[in-house]
């Protein structure tokens, strides 16, 4: 085992209090994430029943599924308190590309719906 | 000189132990390869949204196709991925609770925090396998693919047949309902085929079972290829996440993070743990429930 001259700062360590704080935020993310989860599934199954316009549900599907990865991420993850500095390292590149994506595969949707009307 | 400094090679290196982001290298390292996963993550699902809406008319539904549940007969759509999504979530609270314990310092719930986790992955791994044996075998009724030639939709257009999945109305298999795209409706009509026409569909094309690369016979062979591309890649992850997490599970117990006064390498895995149930949080909605 080697030994460090200055002890290791990045762990991060907490007391007994801290503990059952962070506990109850854990459980009470997981009762968000249930929640969110259940009403999905229930969306999914019965949205024909409830008479309400598809394109309602599946927009629906998607917020709450950005909701359910921004808990995940934030809360599990621990984003929510790291340095913004890196937060925006994190979030920023990835939002990005990930919206230059959605933008090709639209465009690139459309024209080829174009294209299937024309033939 | 007095401003020299004795600048050793670990000093060097490890930039006088100071991060402008506030966490170590490792986690960083972690954080920036989690990042280029998830776009790899958001390919997949941009190209399946793609080829989705592309093929809308014979793109199969999920509630369609995965209705079956472990030891009870019946139609049970969604049912099972609902719960490996809830067993997934609960093994990511089983990880970050093992993770709290760490700085906490408190080995033996780490240990038992760390096990429950290990175990959710090896029941979802499990329960993936299980789909896709059904995924890959399919109803005992199956479905008739279409070979070339042409049908007449109600409105007057012609449209070819070839490759198009025909699902038969009940099992004397003597109509068999061909999907007829209605505009951007999710639920399609049903176009069906009876008497000579059958017949002579039946001479052209040919009966398939279950699903693989090449033929599925709930609609689309490219449902079928995402799906054992995109689920395959997610499965792997798990795969990969149970290993780690048993290696850290080991070193746990040996008291390796003890001696070492911290146990961020619970905190390092524990990403790579959380990443996996976030993508499946999206594969859940784009694939199943979209």
């Amino acid at each position: 085992m080697e030994h460090l001259d200055q002890p290791y700062k990045y762990a991060v360590h907490h007391s007994e209090e801290e503990g059952k704080k962070t506990r109850r935020m854990i459980w009470n993310m997981f009762f968000v994430l249930l929640t969110i989860t259940t009403i999905e599934v229930t969306l999914g199954i019965m949205w024909k029943d409830f008479g309400i316009n598809w394109h309602f549900v599946k927009l629906t599907f998607i917020v709450m599924t950005i909701a359910k990865a921004y808990f995940i991420v934030a809360y599990y993850m621990h984003l929510k308190h790291e340095k913004s500095a890196l937060q925006n390292t994190i979030i920023l590149p990835y939002t990005l590309l990930a919206l230059y994506l959605a933008y090709m595969v639209l465009t690139e949707g459309v024209f080829v719906d174009y294209i299937n009307h024309l033939f | 000189m007095s401003h020299t400094e004795v600048i050793d090679t670990k000093n060097a290196w490890a930039g006088d132990n100071n991060s402008p982001f506030g966490a170590s290298y490792g986690k960083l390292m972690m954080w920036f390869f989690l990042v280029s996963d998830a776009l790899s993550f958001t390919g997949f699902l941009a190209a399946y949204g793609f080829y989705r809406h592309n093929f809308a008319s014979i793109w199969p539904t999920a509630e369609n196709v995965f209705t079956h549940f472990p030891f009870i007969e019946g139609h049970h759509p969604l049912i099972y991925v609902a719960l490996m999504t809830f067993i997934l979530i609960m093994s990511s609270v089983t990880m970050v609770l093992a993770v709290e314990a760490g700085h906490r310092m408190d080995k033996k719930a780490v240990t038992k925090w760390m096990l429950f986790t290990i175990l959710g992955g090896l029941i979802f791994v499990g329960s993936q396998a299980w789909e896709w044996y059904h995924f890959i075998h399919g109803t005992e009724l199956g479905a008739f693919q279409l070979g070339i030639g042409t049908y007449t939709l109600p409105d007057g257009t012609i449209e070819q047949t070839q490759g198009i999945i025909g699902r038969w109305a009940d099992e004397s298999k003597q109509v068999l309902l061909l999907p007829w795209k209605e505009s951007s409706e999710a639920t399609a009509n049903y176009l069906s085929l009876t008497g000579q026409e059958l017949a002579n569909a039946i001479a052209k094309g040919q009966e398939i079972h279950g699903a693989n690369l090449h033929h599925n016979e709930y609609g689309h062979p490219l449902f079928a290829d995402f799906f054992f591309f995109i689920t395959g890649f997610h499965g792997t992850h798990v795969f990969s996440g149970v290993v780690l997490n048993f290696i850290i599970f080991v070193n746990v117990i040996m008291g390796t993070y003890q001696k070492r006064g911290h146990y961020e390498m619970v905190e390092k895995v524990g990403l790579y743990w959380h990443f996996v149930d976030l993508v499946w949080v999206f594969v859940f909605t784009f694939f199943y429930l979209i």
